[in-house]
């Protein structure tokens, strides 16, 4: 049943990426499956460069995982909130690379670049956002590695910057792409979420280069690698974006 | 007149088959939960062995322990409400008192409990309660670790995501503490393996030919 999927367009798109991760993670894989396949008798590892019957069947749960966070998450339910005294410090650091390698960019001439289905395409720079209605937010990191620390985050809602620039709400990704060459992407219900917020200040001041400066999309609802940093591009779309983890296997979703 | 009159029917398909899925699910799950565990671990210096991690790596860990979940989650329900409403719990699992735990442990630790076949003495009354018991909490920590906003208010019951973690790492070595003692037990009478295959056991001196088994 799980495996069964309408062919939309948006699925193809979808199936082939999952498909590409199958590729990079089966590897991986194969080699603590052998206790497995000996329990079972199936042809878990397989020796070719094909996905193989377990890493169909992981795709296809965790798309179907997807869909079940998709109908857990309800649009009004807020992600906890803490007191100063709760916060991390120093809050971790975590990004693809070590913190020697952060990106600096420059804020002066950075600007916010839109695309795909958004009306009113003109870039944005700090000061512009920094002009929109703030709000301040004291919530859990949480990282997919299992730790979690407690932060406090001020910007402007995401879901009234994509109403103001005429983003089509009705389509079901926004996607972000990023100085560091890292991309993510969340589904539109998330984006709307009241606390999902263009950061850019961290415990009120501006963000700090290692905590994704200028803007960092925070999303208390989503684990910590679905909260893009040093964000370029803004990009609303039906076709599945997928993201820098995503490809490589962690859960499209991930909600908390 | 024929051989199944020395046999009897200890362990109903139903229950056979919940205990191989069961089986199964459990160890995908604490395989997968090493790695996942082994990414950021709770406790400085504990860890699992990588070649014992299911996975890979992360991503792959995640994607094992998120898939087998619902093979945990689902095939234990049905176990519980078949157990339940179809009276089975309340033959095979009660009454259990605390002292008939203590006179049947006494009884074991001194090599005297009597194997009663189809019939479970207190120890084993006691351990698959606890045993149920602690994939309850397993399941209510994990979702408190995987929803920790949308069930929030189960997260706080255990005290905050943090503390859910610890919880969740805790049911599972108490898991693995029932399975060691569980596979140990099997070892020293082997004979109650071949009904959880085949649901027929021989009859012995102690047995009373009636189905109790859970």
């Amino acid at each position: 049943m799980l495996l069964k999927h309408k062919a939309a367009p948006v699925m193809l798109e979808r199936t082939k990426s999952i498909l590409n991760i199958e590729r990079r993670l089966f590897m991986k894989q194969t080699l603590s499956l052998g206790a497995l396949s000996l329990l079972t008798g199936c042809d878990f590892a397989s020796t070719t460069d094909e996905p193989n019957a377990a890493d169909r069947i992981l795709a296809a749960m965790s798309k179907w995982n997807d869909k079940a966070q998709a109908a857990l998450f309800d649009p009004t339910k807020l992600a906890p909130e803490f007191t100063e005294a709760d916060i991390k410090d120093p809050f971790p650091f975590n990004a693809y690379y070590g913190e020697d390698e952060v990106r600096i960019v420059d804020g002066a001439t950075w600007k916010l670049e839109l695309s795909g289905m958004i009306a009113k395409k003109d870039a944005w720079t700090l000061d512009q956002l920094k002009a929109l209605p703030q709000k301040n937010q004291i919530t859990r990191h949480i990282c997919v590695e299992g730790w979690s620390a407690i932060g406090k985050w001020g910007g402007s809602s995401l879901g009234d910057f994509l109403r103001l620039v005429g983003a089509d709400t009705t389509a079901k990704y926004v996607g972000f792409k990023c100085a560091d060459d890292y991309h993510t992407s969340i589904d539109m219900a998330t984006a709307l979420h009241p606390q999902t917020i263009i950061a850019t200040t961290f415990r009120d001041q501006p963000l700090p280069p290692k905590y994704g400066f200028p803007i960092k999309i925070r999303i208390p609802t989503k684990l910590g690698f679905k909260n893009p940093k040093h964000v370029m591009e803004m990009f609303v779309t039906n076709d599945y974006p997928g993201g820098y983890w995503e490809d490589q296997g962690y859960n499209w979703f991930s909600g908390a | 007149m024929n051989a199944n009159d020395q046999k009897i029917k200890i362990h109903t398909l139903s229950v056979r088959l919940f205990h191989w899925i069961n089986a199964l699910a459990i160890l995908v799950m604490i395989t997968s939960g090493w790695q996942i565990y082994n990414a950021s671990p709770i406790f400085d210096g504990i860890g699992f062995p990588s070649s014992l991690a299911l996975g890979g790596w992360l991503g792959g860990g995640i994607q094992w322990h998120f898939a087998a979940m619902w093979v945990f989650v689902i095939n234990f329900a049905i176990y519980l409400l078949i157990g339940i409403f179809g009276g089975r719990f309340k033959m095979a699992l009660f009454p259990v008192s605390p002292r008939s735990v203590l006179t049947d442990l006494g009884k074991a630790l001194r090599g005297r409990l009597p194997h009663d076949v189809g019939r479970y003495n207190a120890v084993q009354k006691i351990s698959y309660l606890g045993v149920f018991a602690l994939f309850i909490v397993v399941i209510l920590s994990g979702l408190s670790i995987w929803k920790s906003v949308q069930f929030s208010w189960l997260a706080s019951l255990f005290g905050g995501y943090d503390d859910a973690r610890v919880v969740h790492f805790f049911c599972m070595a108490l898991i693995c503490a029932f399975v060691v003692m569980h596979l140990a037990l099997v070892l020293i009478v082997p004979s109650t393996f071949i009904p959880m295959v085949t649901g027929w056991a021989k009859k012995t001196k102690h047995s009373n030919g009636e189905n109790h088994a859970a």
